[in-house]
């Protein structure tokens, strides 16, 4: 028996011994383990998460789910894709059902300090407004009181929704459902007089209504809806490695270094786009990876720009333009630190 | 010394004891209960300081933080300035109203078909058949969505809303009723209806009648009661100060009047009609059960069909009836649970749906959701075992 305990004991010892003393994640060793990264996403919103007619997940959610498994296993194919509904989408993360959340998710300090995870980064800066029928001629948010208005339940638009009426002393309707869908579908027959969530989710659901004409999202933006991945507190590498495939994403941008120039782009005269990719130093050590581990996310989604155009964007049904998403020397928002 | 403990030790009453079945019994039940409370305490320490240690916040500190969102029904005042607490207590009272409501149409709806079932005429006994097979052969959660979606949803929109007799109105966005407020008589009401029921319950205790009287629809102390019963609260409502408002349609909704909610219509229909199909077959099984001497022996006495229904085979079948109906009730209480379907704001969808999500607690949440439906469905069941050892056979 003490043989036993003596055996056991020296053998944890010899292999904390072999492990190396930089970038431990225990995150990181289960999903290169499972030899496959697990990802929550919405269960279906158009350009961020969503399953196409030959049911492979596209949207920006999903793209940057596909460069973390690329800056991990060179190969951006390497997800499992778990859909996630508003009320699911915390304890899935915190359960370790999933590795990482990237679910159009706002960023709140009450999620960010007491749910157990961290918010790695801002993917989409949106805000919260309302879709009406074009038929009630409103000009503005202002004028919907005594209004039945849809809410999806458990999110940031719920409470936002009772700030936005109670700061103006007006009355309304609340009609709150579980899931998108029924959002929609009861906007669509007209059980409430409008539809209330962030802007960006308001244009991808207008595309679905049977007559997308015949309504319009008011110009008013009642908040700030950063949204961004999150993954479990208490993993700095993880948390680090997905930070900085967001960044990898954005400074690629910034650095014109596309998803058909990379490859030559590694043997660029600029040092900062050498660095990027890794020709120069070894910044992909300190977050557990290659080298060139941004070789590989760029290859799979292509920078932050060119992800946005195609899920969000101009190459897509919905026509969002950059907004404050575009790159911060552009006049917007998205900003990154350097690499060196 | 140690002589005096082994004598002690040896003593014939210590031994005894070892060996008395009982006091084994005893010891081993105190093991186990020790062993239980002991696995349990772990299981709270460890769920504790495992959320510590993932700093996910616990306790039930979160009850009396703001809520910060709105309900579109409920009972006891509430806004979004209200606790989490309150909104506990508003999913609650919604999930009570609901249940309770819903018990009231199943058991008259389930008894009128379960009746209907054994009737000597062949449609009624059909179609209450009919309604039965089906009713109870489709999955409630789907019934709930063909009441929601394509009963209510059809209905028009609030601008060419149903304009029924006396103020009230029926569209998409619900049932709109005049609001009765009474201003003075409150207490005028209140009083009358605590005379009324003080005064049914003594006369129907106290009243002489002889045993022709109890058995026909002339009982004079029967019509002194429903007199009593129903005359006076309406004399008092007519006699006290109040304000009717109507609802008028304004910009979106009707105003002003008193809204009653699709879902809330939608669940409660949904709910009684699927429990009324089992309530009926358990009071088809019951009726059945009576001996048909009984029957026969009605007959012979020269009671009507009504009245051997009524004064013999009824309730005789209650005894038979009333364990299953109790089960009846509470699968209806917690099948109330599939609101959160069709957006109706009961326990479920307010507390382990939006209050769990904002505050991040499901341990706590749901440990809470749990316990409120373990209590509510024991209490039901506490009040159903009186009522049925009240009407049980009085063994002799």
């Amino acid at each position: 028996m003490r043989a036993a305990i003596v055996c056991a004991i020296s053998a944890v010892l010899a292999v904390l011994s072999v492990l190396p003393a930089a970038a431990q994640s225990p995150t990181l060793d289960s999903v290169k383990k499972r030899g496959q990264l697990v990802c929550g996403v919405n269960t279906g919103l158009a350009g961020f998460a969503a399953p196409d007619d030959r049911g492979n997940w596209v949207g920006i959610d999903v793209d940057f789910c596909r460069a973390v498994a690329a800056a991990i296993f060179r190969d951006g194919t390497k997800v499992r894709f778990v859909p996630l509904n508003a009320k699911e989408r915390f304890t899935a993360l915190q359960s370790r059902e999933v590795d990482i959340l990237s679910r159009n998710t706002t960023w709140t300090m009450s999620r960010d300090t007491s749910l157990g995870l961290n918010f790695s980064g801002i993917l989409y800066f949106d805000g919260q407004a309302f879709m009406v029928r074009r038929a009630l001629g409103l000009k503005s948010a202002n004028e919907l009181k005594g209004a039945s208005i849809c809410v999806q339940s458990g999110t940031t638009n719920e409470l936002n929704l009772a700030d936005f009426f109670a700061t103006r002393g007006l009355t309304y309707r609340p009609v709150v459902y579980e899931r998108l869908v029924e959002v929609l579908g009861a906007y669509a027959s007209g059980r409430c007089d409008a539809f209330t969530t962030d802007s960006s989710q308001l244009i991808a659901e207008r595309t679905r209504l049977p007559d997308p004409d015949a309504h319009e999202v008011l110009p008013d933006l009642i908040s700030k809806e950063p949204l961004g991945p999150a993954v479990r507190q208490g993993d700095a590498v993880w948390s680090n490695i997905v930070r900085w495939t967001l960044f990898a994403l954005i400074n690629a941008e910034e650095l014109g270094v596309t998803q058909a120039s990379v490859e030559a782009d590694r043997e660029s005269s600029n040092p900062e786009i050498r660095r990027l990719l890794g020709t120069e130093g070894d910044y992909g050590k300190g977050i557990g990876l290659d080298r060139d581990w941004a070789v590989s996310v760029l290859k799979a989604v292509g920078n932050y720009g060119e992800s946005f155009e195609r899920n969000l964007g101009q190459g897509s049904p919905l026509k969002i333009a950059r907004g404050r998403n575009a790159l911060w020397k552009d006049g917007g928002l998205m900003y990154a630190p350097p690499v060196r | 010394m140690g002589d005096a403990f082994k004598r002690w030790l040896m003593r014939k009453p210590w031994i005894d004891a070892a060996y008395d079945p009982n006091v084994r019994a005893v010891a081993f039940q105190l093991l186990l209960v020790l062993a239980l409370v002991l696995v349990a305490v772990e299981i709270v320490l460890n769920t504790a300081a495992n959320l510590q240690k993932q700093n996910i916040a616990s306790g039930f500190g979160f009850l009396a933080r703001t809520a910060g969102f709105d309900i579109s029904q409920s009972l006891v005042p509430y806004t979004s300035k209200s606790s989490y607490g309150q909104a506990f207590l508003v999913g609650l009272t919604n999930t009570l109203l609901v249940a309770v409501l819903g018990i009231v149409l199943a058991t008259v709806l389930g008894f009128t078909l379960g009746i209907a079932r054994g009737s000597p005429n062949w449609l009624a006994s059909r179609l209450a058949l009919a309604y039965v097979e089906v009713v109870r052969n489709v999955p409630l959660l789907l019934q709930l969505l063909v009441w929601y979606v394509a009963v209510l949803r059809a209905l028009p929109a609030p601008q060419e809303a149903l304009a029924l007799p006396a103020g009230v109105f029926v569209d998409k966005r619900g049932l709109h009723l005049p609001r009765v407020t009474l201003e003075s008589g409150g207490t005028l009401l209140l009083l009358a209806l605590l005379v009324s029921v003080i005064g049914a319950v003594w006369l129907w205790r106290t009243g002489k009648r002889t045993r022709e009287e109890e058995t026909v629809e002339r009982d004079p102390v029967r019509l002194a009661v429903w007199a009593l019963v129903v005359l006076l609260p309406v004399l008092a409502l007519m006699i006290a100060g109040k304000t009717v408002a109507y609802p008028v349609l304004e910009r979106f909704n009707h105003e002003g009047g008193l809204s009653i909610e699709p879902e809330f219509l939608a669940l409660l229909i949904g709910l009684s009609t699927y429990t009324a199909a089992f309530i009926a077959e358990i009071v088809r099984a019951g009726l059945a059960g009576v001996p048909k001497g009984q029957r026969e022996a009605a007959a012979a006495l020269g009671l009507s069909r009504r009245h051997a229904l009524r004064f013999v085979i009824l309730p005789q079948a209650l005894r038979i009836i009333i364990p299953p109906l109790t089960n009846q009730y509470l699968n209806l209480t917690k099948n109330s649970s599939l609101a959160v379907a069709i957006g109706y704001p009961d326990l479920v969808s307010v507390f382990s749906g939006t209050v769990l999500n904002q505050t991040g607690q499901a341990v706590e949440v749901i440990l809470i959701t749990m316990a409120v439906y373990l209590a509510i469905s024991l209490a039901t069941a506490l009040t159903m075992n009186w009522f049925n050892a009240r009407t049980a056979w009085a063994e002799r």
